[in-house]
């Protein structure tokens, strides 16, 4: 080739279109937003049925999961995702997407090392430094003496 | 005769002929501009088979027996069948093709296998290795999407330049001294690799490899691009096929008027939402298999160049942060035999 390798990547960058930030990222707040009002409104709901407010707060996020879950089994999630983006992603709903998705996709390698070994494939790495990110919050609170 | 040109093409003497070819696919193909071109098209993503390996296996198997059938032909006049696919181990083209008891040899080219099994299929032929064999292979969107992407229904968002894996499966069936099209001259591809790391820039990633191998072709023979009706490359989508013709001209080689790609054939980019265009080994076998061979068949086009390009990663070189190895191989088709 005649040409260097930092030569095709410039070239490389001009041939390949950008995402289209100004309908994404609009996307991605207005379906974010309506999820985070329904999570609210689940939330006040369970208030209103006599709930107390952290009780209510963890059904709310276990409503969201439920829904998710449901809709990615109806192969409906993924559709809505396509449109919204990190408006689906970011929320718990996108957690719960990532857990399912891989759970029905594995099935056909059995419910052992199938299902079961595949559930985490993609919702694992979250949760492996969710837990480190935690430990080294708690050691910082513990060691500032702000507990 | 098999006589070497140049440094890489093989001119295949008492051309091999195609005598029978024949393209399977999916819904979503069938809802694309080429869609009277198919031979079968199959219901749903499922072909009827509970897996989707399975499917794609069905796919590749259904594939032989039309271009079997078309050629007037059964499995024991076929001496040989060269057949690879996308799947780890090529287990589509194995457990597809083990119920015909025909001489299997697998090939891994990733999506310029259609390419690498005609080549194989033409040079045994001309050889006088056999009679007839086949060539043979296929990819399925979902079996692909499972190994190398995200299960189906993740909500990750595709980013513009990725490819889709077109679900289909292409097969031909070479024989010797009958009439056209022919297959004139082969060039097998170097590995080329100019540092794409982007999983989803395939087509970036196997544009140099086309380039090169084009280069190589024409240099070789003397050729000049207008000479032939259709440069078609195998699935370089829309930024691949931008990056090849900027390629060539760097070297005062203009495809410009004769480039086509199956990546960009095979789909309404506008309507059917598939970003930059098909990928996959039966994206450049199902449209080679259907529109193309079928158009030199009644002659609106005579002379082929069929460039199928591949890429040669897999998910734990790019894991491990290797860059993507591209690949093209050529098979000069014509209804003159040389």
């Amino acid at each position: 080739m005649s040409i260097t390798n930092q030569e095709y990547d410039s070239l490389t960058k001009q041939a390949s279109p950008g995402t289209k930030s100004y309908k994404t990222i609009p996307m991605a707040f207005l379906i974010g937003g309506l999820i985070c009002v329904l999570g609210q409104a689940f939330i006040n709901l369970y208030i209103w049925l006599g709930v107390d407010q952290q009780t209510a707060s963890t059904l709310g996020s276990m409503t969201l999961i439920f829904i998710a879950a449901l809709l990615t089994g109806l192969n409906m999630f993924d559709n809505i995702a396509k449109v919204a983006g990190a408006g689906t992603l970011v929320p718990i709903t996108g957690f719960s997407n990532a857990v399912v998705s891989p759970a029905l996709e594995f099935k056909s390698e059995g419910y052992v090392l199938g299902l079961g070994a595949k559930m985490f494939v993609i919702a694992g790495p979250v949760i492996v430094y969710g837990v480190v990110a935690s430990v080294v919050y708690g050691l910082i609170l513990f060691l500032f003496g702000l507990v | 005769m098999i006589s070497r040109i140049g440094q890489y093409t093989l001119q295949l003497g008492n051309a091999p002929s195609i005598v029978g070819f024949a393209s399977v696919v999916s819904k979503k193909e069938s809802e694309g501009p080429l869609c009277k071109y198919f031979d079968i098209i199959g219901d749903d993503d499922h072909f009827g088979e509970e897996t989707w390996e399975k499917a794609e296996s069905r796919m590749q198997k259904d594939a032989v027996g039309k271009a079997l059938s078309k050629a007037g032909l059964t499995t024991g006049d076929i001496q040989y069948i060269f057949a690879g696919d996308l799947l780890n181990q090529c287990i589509s083209s194995a457990y597809g093709l083990r119920d015909l008891q025909i001489p299997f040899v697998g090939l891994y080219g990733a999506c310029s296998t259609m390419a690498e099994s005609l080549s194989m299929a033409s040079i045994f032929t001309a050889a006088g290795a056999c009679t007839n064999a086949v060539a043979v292979t296929s990819s399925h969107f979902c079996s692909a999407e499972r190994q190398f992407r995200f299960p189906l229904e993740y909500g990750g968002v595709r980013t513009p330049t990725a490819q889709w894996t077109v679900t289909g499966s292409g097969s031909v069936v070479v024989g010797s001294h009958l009439n056209g099209p022919y297959v004139n001259m082969v060039t097998i591809g170097k590995i080329q690799d100019m540092g794409i790391k982007d999983l989803n820039n395939m087509g970036a990633a196997m544009a140099p490899a086309a380039a090169d191998t084009i280069k190589c072709f024409l240099e070789d023979t003397g050729k000049k691009p207008e000479d032939f009706d259709m440069i078609l490359t195998g699935d370089l989508g829309l930024v691949g096929s931008e990056l090849l013709v900027k390629l060539l001209l760097k070297d005062d080689i203009d495809i410009s008027k004769k480039h086509q790609d199956c990546g960009l054939l095979i789909y309404d980019l506008e309507k059917q939402d598939v970003h930059a265009g098909g990928s996959g080994c039966g994206c450049s076998g199902s449209v080679l298999c259907s529109y193309i061979l079928n158009n030199m068949q009644n002659g609106a086009i005579n002379d082929v160049l069929f460039v199928a390009t591949g890429a040669l990663m897999s998910t734990t070189s790019v894991q491990q942060g290797e860059s993507i190895p591209g690949i093209a191989h050529l098979v000069y088709l014509s209804n003159q035999s040389l």
